[in-house]
């Protein structure tokens, strides 16, 4: 394994090592002294041509926890403002001596490309809509965490599925991982191509929400939208909203998950974000373990 | 018992091999042959675990932690003669020294075994590190620094079962079950009931390297047993 592009090029193995290595390396959070040698001299690039607090300071975390040095790039107040092209950046990091690089782009598939140009492991924060690879890990660390297994749990992912990076690459680890996965979202946030994805679809979340183990609420990505996809908030919060009652309806061991950031009264409701069995904060924190379980499997070895 | 025994003279006729006298020799891999059985090894704990006790002067503040994988199962074995000797209950613990390892970028990236320190921690206590073989002495190395950022114990020692020599760091153990001189193209094994079904030190033709580029630093290494660094078996496991 040498760059994290998807996590449909995992295999179950791969993807349970990457869990049960940031298992381990959870406890370093623990610890007196919160950090580890093995990366000493490498040096890791976030190349952050889209905003983002969580992964970003993740992933920066992830990695000095694990003593490499960090350097952070973003799009705002560099020559990428004066025009510069993802190439010429990625190749003038390369020239610096990058030993990964760790990139959020808005275009789809653009760690793909940044891959075949530089030496270095390329690891993908989010590309466009595509895929999320770190964020789906993290998710299914969650899981197996709380409920002790993923064999079998039933998912449901819920909310703007047709933007989201978050859910292709959840269906794709989940799936591998053996968790049954189903997708709830209106028609119109539903990608064309859903049909063909190993997963089922739902546009009833109330029929979908006594069935579940875990019920992921995805944010509607209204910055990537260029069309109205359902006639208002309001209609959109009563059928595909999670709220206090919704919660009741689920099985009494289920959580709640949001891979944030969170919009309060829209898809997710205050009682609901605030409750015990909604893990938003530990996935920030397993988050971090996860990252430095996948920065020590690509860079830590020959 | 077995047939093989009485038929050693064959392996080299007219060259006397020393053969120790084993009473009930394990099953051995062709090519190797037993150093310890079973009861062998117990003796040698059982001695470890008297000589811990008179050395720390009744082992009160005794923390003993085990490097995986066969350090565990000897930690655990000593705490329970301990036990049984003093009446004593000493906290065992294990410590994984993979990512304080100075070769992990000579092979590729190696599983992580369990880290558990005892409730209580490690400041002020009398830490002995439990491993199977003690080679060149990186894997103790690689655990006192692991150490220096769990506590400060008041004392860090070493206890083996067997030592095989080639020392490439100034360390040497204080607790010893088996001095064992070898030649670099000797391997030592290690076998636990815990985790191969069998006690048993074998000596052996040293394993083949899994290729020339790692075999530069770790070439003159043997298949021991505890730490995924002197063992290609265990490498390969992980």
């Amino acid at each position: 394994m040498r760059h994290l592009l998807s996590t449909g090029d995992l295999s179950r193995d791969e993807a349970t090592l990457i869990l049960d290595t940031a298992a381990e390396l959870a406890q370093v959070g623990d610890r007196s002294v919160k950090k580890l040698p093995t990366l000493r001299g490498r040096t890791v690039v976030n190349l952050f041509y889209e905003d983002s607090t969580r992964t970003r300071t993740s992933f920066e975390l992830a990695a000095k926890r694990l003593s490499a040095d960090v350097i952070n790039f973003s799009a705002k107040g560099s020559s990428v403002s004066k025009g510069e092209s993802l190439k010429d950046t990625a190749l003038t990091l390369q020239a610096m001596g990058a030993d990964a690089v760790v990139i959020r782009h808005s275009a789809s598939g653009a760690a793909h490309r940044l891959a075949n140009w530089v030496d270095g492991s390329v690891l993908n924060a989010g590309d466009g809509t595509h895929e999320h690879p770190t964020q789906a890990l993290l998710d299914a660390y969650t899981m197996r965490d709380r409920l002790g297994r993923l064999e079998g749990l039933r998912v449901a992912v819920v909310g703007d599925i047709l933007h989201s990076r978050v859910a292709r690459s959840n269906v794709l680890l989940l799936t591998t991982l053996g968790a049954h996965v189903t997708l709830v979202a209106p028609p119109t946030l539903l990608p064309v191509s859903v049909h063909t994805w190993s997963c089922e679809v739902s546009y009833d979340l109330d029929e979908v929400l006594p069935k579940s183990d875990v019920v992921m609420m995805l944010r509607v990505q209204a910055e990537r939208m260029r069309d109205s996809f359902f006639p208002s908030v309001r209609e959109y919060s009563r059928n595909y909203g999670l709220d206090g009652e919704r919660l009741g309806k689920m099985p009494s061991e289920a959580i709640v998950m949001h891979p944030g950031p969170m919009v309060r009264g829209m898809e997710i409701s205050a009682e609901v974000a605030d409750s015990p069995r909604c893990t938003v904060t530990e996935q920030v924190t397993n988050g971090v373990s996860l990252r430095m379980a996948v920065l020590y499997l690509l860079l830590g070895g020959s | 018992m077995r047939a093989q025994k009485p038929t050693q003279s064959d392996t080299g006729p007219g060259v006397p091999v020393p053969t120790p006298e084993v009473p009930e020799a394990p099953e051995v891999p062709e090519g190797t042959r037993a150093v310890l059985d079973g009861n062998e090894i117990n003796r040698a704990l059982t001695r470890i675990a008297h000589e811990v006790l008179e050395r720390t002067k009744g082992g009160e503040h005794v923390t003993l932690l085990g490097i995986p994988s066969r350090g565990v199962p000897l930690a655990q074995r000593l705490a329970r003669r301990i036990e049984r000797v003093e009446d004593l209950s000493v906290p065992v613990g294990s410590l994984d020294i993979t990512m304080y390892r100075d070769d992990l970028h000579l092979a590729p990236a190696r599983a992580l075994g369990r880290t558990e320190i005892p409730t209580g921690g490690l400041d002020d206590r009398v830490v002995v590190l439990v491993d199977d073989v003690l080679f060149s002495g990186r894997t103790v190395r690689a655990a006192l620094d692991a150490l220096g950022d769990l506590g400060r114990p008041r004392a860090v020692q070493l206890a083996v079962l067997v030592d095989r020599g080639h020392r490439e760091l100034p360390i040497r153990a204080d607790y010893v079950g088996k001095n064992l001189p070898t030649s670099l193209r000797e391997g030592v094994t290690v076998r636990l009931d815990e985790t191969d079904g069998q006690d048993a030190v074998l000596l052996g033709p040293s394993k083949a390297r899994p290729s020339p580029s790692t075999a530069l630093n770790r070439g003159l290494r043997p298949s021991s047993s505890s730490h995924p660094g002197t063992t290609e078996t265990e490498g390969d496991d992980a």
